[in-house]
């Protein structure tokens, strides 16, 4: 057992002479010397080419470090007081915004689910809803609100379909690897019985995927909810849009205290989930 | 075992009478709690624009088609510099996230208050989506590349921390035992003791991380901070249908790589 692992040590000796190594150095990542070199080169050499194309303009930003001073004293102190109502307007729609599109999300994200699981569903059924999510996942749920807000028009309406889209991508994915990973012998047992395709979802893979399925539910309301946040700034409504706003009219104390209430928000939808995935498990 | 009666004698059920009412009374909770967002939601609609939504679709659709292929030439550079703020944004996330998962980590932290204001940074980096990082940095930096990246790194600041700091909290005890008994010290017990054992978690995540800023450096763009994104607000602003469909194909294929990318870079790590 200690032999193999002691051969991955590279032991270097100080002197030739010492017939027993004082020194030990840890072997290399990538042993071959000349490729370990060529792969830092590689590294470096695209380090280098992509900092050039940065255009770090050292005058501009010399420019610019005043002005971040006063840009970040005007977000100090936070002002919750002014703007107050649209502020809580703003919250109130994104949380809304946010269990809606979850709640509807999750919905859509079932069936596509189902049929995107190897074990469950049909070649071609599988292709199709692997198609979808895929299509989901790529675009971020900002250019689905920049279309939604084409189709549906500014406000919340278009938010929700976005966030609602983008969700198909999420959950539906990880609860189709739930049920590939899920064990096959109680689908089995459950089989066995004489139960219909919907009893055999029901009782045999639908327990087995609960509990993680409802803590991602819980997280992904968690990201509905920042994301709302942003869905505002092309239109789709929620807090974003006061947030956008504030920043426009150069409200930036406004700004502080809409920044900080969505952190506040955040940390307890954290909390919140790690107590219910707790409660469940 | 809950069993009801039937004309054929006993037969199974899920759960009790009690426990059925139970979860029922949760789902009624659950349902009134949409029905009154749904609510909210539809009261600040206009349904008429909803109602046209399908021809407008389909009017989208049709100016969008064929993508303007000519227009490919001139998505080389932003194409590149996204993938540039991407990679340097995850540099830079890096960086930052080690340091803070060590001191957000239960068993690495220095004292309490390290520990708090660490995950205070992880909480707000990961609440304040890159789009709002960007919009802050370019009023500071300018509109420029530059901004992205730098926004894209913040942001994963908080994702990074949280993930390397929760896998340094599951490390095996003994390993660092050990080399605590070699009579190491604290910074040699760290990298000797810790380090390796989430050295892939570490290069996991980055891999990961990478990965989802691709997609989020297309958009910001949007705000003035680089990117393909520049030319996917400015093509929509002039209703070059064309182009936008040209710039979103761009992205499938580029996201399609990077995540092709990731999963054989990560595949081979782990």
């Amino acid at each position: 057992m200690m032999k193999p692992k002691m051969k991955s040590f590279k032991m270097q000796t100080k002197s030739q002479d010492s017939a027993y190594p004082t020194v030990w150095k840890k072997s290399p990542f990538i042993k071959n010397d000349f490729l370990r070199w060529l792969v830092f080169l590689c590294i470096a050499l695209y380090l280098a080419a992509a900092l050039g194309t940065m255009d770090i303009d050292l005058n501009r930003i010399k420019e610019g470090l005043p002005r971040a001073q006063r840009f970040l004293d005007s977000f100090f102190p936070p002002n919750f007081a002014d703007n107050r109502g649209v502020v809580w307007e703003g919250i109130a729609e994104s949380i809304w915004m946010a269990i809606i599109s979850t709640v509807a999300g999750i919905a859509l994200s079932i069936p596509v689910g189902l049929g995107a699981a190897r074990n469950l569903a049909p070649a071609w059924v599988y292709l199709i809803c692997r198609g979808i999510i895929a299509a989901s996942r790529t675009f971020p749920e900002i250019i689905l609100a920049i279309f939604a807000v084409k189709l549906f028009g500014f406000g919340p309406f278009a938010g929700f379909v976005a966030l609602a889209l983008g969700t198909i991508g999420f959950y539906a994915k990880l609860l189709a690897e739930d049920i590939e990973n899920s064990s096959p012998s109680q689908a089995e047992a459950v089989k066995a019985t004489g139960a219909s395709w919907f009893q055999w979802v029901n009782y045999s893979i639908q327990p087995q995927v609960m509990p993680r399925m409802i803590g991602l539910s819980v997280y992904r309301l968690d990201i509905n909810f920042r994301e709302s946040a942003v869905v505002g700034i092309v239109g789709g409504g929620g807090i974003g849009a006061t947030l956008n706003t504030a920043f426009s009219r150069y409200e930036f104390d406004t700004a502080a205290a809409i920044l900080l209430i969505i952190i506040l928000i955040v940390m307890v939808l954290e909390y919140a989930s790690s107590f219910l995935r707790k409660w469940v498990q | 075992m809950p069993t009801y009666q039937t004309s054929a004698g006993e037969s199974w059920k899920h759960r009790t009478s009690r426990e059925q009412w139970i979860r029922w009374f949760f789902w009624l909770i659950g349902i009134s709690i949409i029905a009154y967002a749904w609510q909210m939601i539809s009261e600040k609609t206009v349904w008429f624009f909803v109602v046209d939504a399908p021809s407008q679709a389909a009017d989208i659709a049709s100016r969008m088609v064929p993508p303007k292929w000519s227009y490919l030439n001139k998505l080389w550079k932003p194409v590149w510099d996204t993938l540039n703020i991407a990679t340097l944004g995850t540099v830079i996330a890096m960086v930052i996230a080690a340091p803070v998962a060590f001191a957000a980590a239960r068993n690495t932290t220095p004292n309490i208050f390290v520990r708090t204001l660490a995950l205070f940074i992880i909480v707000s980096s990961r609440s304040v989506n890159s789009l709002i990082w960007a919009l802050i940095l370019v009023f500071i930096l300018g509109p420029g590349v530059l901004a992205g990246t730098i926004a894209i790194g913040l942001r994963s600041v908080g994702f990074c921390a949280k993930l390397i700091y929760e896998s340094i909290e599951e490390i095996d005890r003994t390993q660092v035992e050990a080399i605590e008994a070699t009579g190491a010290s604290g910074p040699q017990k760290m990298i000797f003791g810790i380090l390796p054992q989430v050295l892939p978690t570490i290069a996991g995540v980055a891999i990961y991380r990478w990965d989802i800023n691709i997609r989020e450096s297309t958009i910001l763009g949007l705000v003035g901070a680089g990117g393909i994104g520049l030319q996917l607000n400015g093509s929509l602003n002039t209703l070059a249908w064309t182009q936008v469909s040209m710039i979103l194909l761009v992205i499938l294929f580029t996201v399609f790589i990077s995540e092709w990318v990731s999963a054989k870079v990560r595949g081979a790590i782990i």
